[in-house]
């Protein structure tokens, strides 16, 4: 085959990936979503965007002033420090969610699918149950005199009632039970689309099975995992139910911050800026999953 | 040395259930040294099976699977001294072709200098020099076959496992890929084990061909004699076109042999097997003949149907009185019958096969 050939023919495969992208129809497909979601998304967004550059008046409402304090009140260190603090819990619950997700997806997904329509139902089902109860549930097993510590000492692993309640530890558990799904899925959906030809491939080619996962599993069901972090990450970020229900008042988290803005002390600037904060950090997120996802040409929804 | 030892490959008494499904049956096939060895069947017969349980994907159920001499059922595919080359390609879509072809070596932690040196070579050898900044999705399906054919040599495997592997490509590029695979054959003295239902590409490409049918491997010879002498009816009828008259053998002369059947009687040349046996007879539409009067020793006949040009030559077809179908191919056509002339079947005697496909 000579190069003209060659060319012509890459060429006509670059075209057809360009119509592939081709938007306009999508979007005029979406027009209606387009308009709601300007509604009830775009336009609080810009109120919110709006008021955080404004001050808070003395009982609490707003003064239509603009200022950038609200965005400096952000650095002061007590402030950092429950930023700090939600980012590592978040990226400690992101990883475990991870770590348990992805052998459990893979287990699913290599099943035949019938079980494994099953098996994501088994999965599924306990988020059916109200998310509260839940947290409560796991609040009560959590409990000094609870059922774990009585048994645990009844067996006599530990000396003294457990003392999980209130900690980091004991939110995490939380954020993970709430987040599991969000992980599975997506992560499920990758690795069942992966063809296990080139499983095979790798194991012709002489790669033992660690080599393979490392080498074709893992980087090619790569934007799932990426999905999976981001489903996770984000509202683990954000969520102000768990550290409430499962931190008491002492594992102050950002979620809980902006909610006490909101609720108790009445700052709605500040709120808002620390919202904006939230909103940014999620944006960045996903101009990264979508770098990556283009990157290995794969979609995962 | 031990007797076998000329065998990459053997495969003894092996058979392969799918839950109950019987797919290979009481299989034995020698693979020798170097030679290019075709399986051939029709679709779902068994040849991917037989390819995967060589390469260790699919375990066999029962039987004995060596590769050079040394049995290999308890080892698992990456343990193995042999390549395949995917149907799909499966090509790992997140790697250059460079880094395609050079996984074989990189996961054995081969240096990076000989991995560039020996990558180099290979595309060199499959004529996809500059290439290997791609990635497989920009390439089209002879370059990807290229570079499928390019990471399952760099290995130097013992063996390579194609499994249908120019399925994918138009007739054109299928005929240009066929001449370069064997003279990569050729040239690498490599061992081919080559899957294909095409009897053509079979037939230009094979040293040896198996025939398969249901799991059961029927012939195992040269494309020459399995094209000539059939030893089932499955092949005679797979391989090529044939005519077939079942009869039972009659009287044995010195030379020729008399076989009744019900269509009429017919004569053949003398052939291992008692009066009174029950034989096909099997005769190649290109050596069929015809005449308007009857002929010694032959008493079939038919009706012409239609003479029909078939693009390289003219195709006869005569109905029998028991509504076979015989077939009668002439480069050149035959002005001296018109259709609906009843006319005599016969043949030189040494141009018909008997088969004794006993089963
Ligand atoms: N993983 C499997 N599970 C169950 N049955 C299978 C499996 N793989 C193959 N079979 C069955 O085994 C038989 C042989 O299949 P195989 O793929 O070896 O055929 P083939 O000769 O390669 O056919 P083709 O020319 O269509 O590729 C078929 O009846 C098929 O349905
Ligand atoms: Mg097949």
């Amino acid at each position: 085959m000579n190069r003209n050939e060659v060319n012509a023919e890459v060429l006509s495969l670059e075209k057809r990936r360009n119509l592939k992208r081709n938007t306009l129809p999508a979007l005029t497909m979406a027009g209606p979503v387009t308009f709601w979601m300007m509604v009830f998304v775009l336009l609080p967004l810009v109120y919110v965007i709006v008021i955080s550059f404004m001050k808070r008046d003395a009982f609490g409402g707003i003064e239509y002033d603009f200022t950038v304090a609200n965005y400096l009140e952000i650095l002061q260190p007590v402030y950092l420090k429950v930023i700090w603090k939600s980012m590592k819990l978040a990226f400690l619950t992101t990883a475990i969610c991870i770590l348990i997700g992805y052998p459990l997806a893979y287990y699913i997904a290599r099943k035949p699918s019938k079980v494994a329509a099953k098996l994501l139902m088994l999965v599924m089902i306990p988020f059916w149950t109200n998310t509260l109860v839940r947290l409560y549930s796991i609040n009560l097993i959590g409990q000094p005199n609870g059922f774990l510590s009585n048994f645990l000492m009844n067996i006599g692993i530990i000396a003294k009632p457990l003392d999980i309640l209130y900690s980091d530890g004991i939110v995490v558990v939380g954020l993970l039970i709430s987040m599991l799904p969000f992980a599975i899925l997506p992560l499920y959906a990758s690795i069942e689309k992966l063809d296990k030809a080139y499983l095979e491939a790798s194991s012709d080619l002489g790669a033992k099975p660690a080599v393979t996962f490392c080498r074709i599993t893992i980087p090619l069901t790569f934007p799932g995992i990426v999905a999976s972090i981001i489903l996770v990450f984000i509202p683990s970020l954000g969520m102000y139910y768990v550290p409430e229900a499962l931190g008491g008042g002492k594992v102050m988290l950002i979620g809980s911050l902006i909610r006490n803005q909101f609720l108790v002390t009445k700052n709605w600037p500040f709120g808002a800026s620390l919202s904006i904060l939230l909103v940014l950090i999620t944006l960045v997120m996903l101009w990264l999953y979508t770098r990556i996802a283009r990157l290995d040409d794969m979609e995962v929804f | 040395m031990d007797g076998h030892a000329e065998y990459i490959v053997s495969l003894v008494d092996v058979d392969k259930f799918f839950g109950s499904n019987h797919v290979i049956r009481k299989f034995n096939l020698n693979v020798r040294q170097g030679e290019f060895l075709t399986l051939l069947g029709p679709s779902g017969c068994g040849k991917t099976t037989i390819l995967r349980m060589i390469a260790g994907f699919e375990d066999s159920t029962s039987g004995m699977i060596k590769v050079q001499g040394e049995r290999v059922e308890d080892k698992e595919a990456f343990e193995r001294d042999v390549n395949t080359v995917f149907q799909s390609y499966a090509l790992f879509p997140h790697m250059t072709v460079f880094d395609n072809i050079a996984y074989g070596l990189s996961v054995k932690k081969v240096p990076k200098s000989e991995i560039r040196e020996r990558v180099k070579e290979m595309l060199e050898l499959v004529q996809l020099m500059g290439f290997e900044g791609r990635k497989p999705d920009m390439m089209s399906g002879g370059q990807k076959q290229r570079v499928a054919i390019a990471r399952a040599l760099i290995n130097r495997p013992k063996v390579l496992l194609l499994d249908e592997p120019l399925g994918a490509l138009d007739l054109k590029l299928r005929k240009q890929m066929q001449i370069e695979l064997k003279r990569l054959q050729k040239k690498l003295n490599i061992t081919f084990v080559y899957v294909t239902h095409d009897q053509e590409e079979a037939m230009t490409m094979s040293d040896r061909i198996a025939v398969l049918n249901g799991g059961v491997l029927e012939q195992l010879d040269t494309p020459d004699q399995v094209y000539k002498f059939p030893k089932t009816k499955f092949v005679a009828d797979f391989i090529g076109e044939s005519n077939l008259f079942d009869g039972t053998l009659e009287v044995i002369s010195d030379e020729t042999a008399r076989v009744a059947g019900d269509a009429g009687e017919m004569m053949i040349e003398c052939c291992p097997v008692e009066p009174g046996e029950e034989l096909t007879v099997c005769v190649r539409p290109e050596v069929m003949k015809y005449s308007k009067t009857p002929v010694d020793g032959f008493t079939l006949s038919g009706i012409i149907k239609n003479m029909i040009f078939v693009g390289s030559q003219y195709r006869t077809l005569i109905v029998m009185d028991n509504g076979y179908e015989v077939k009668v191919n002439r480069v050149k056509p035959d002005k001296d019958v018109k259709e609906g002339d009843r006319v005599f079947l016969y043949w030189d005697l040494d141009d018909a096969v008997a088969i004794c496909d006993r089963k």
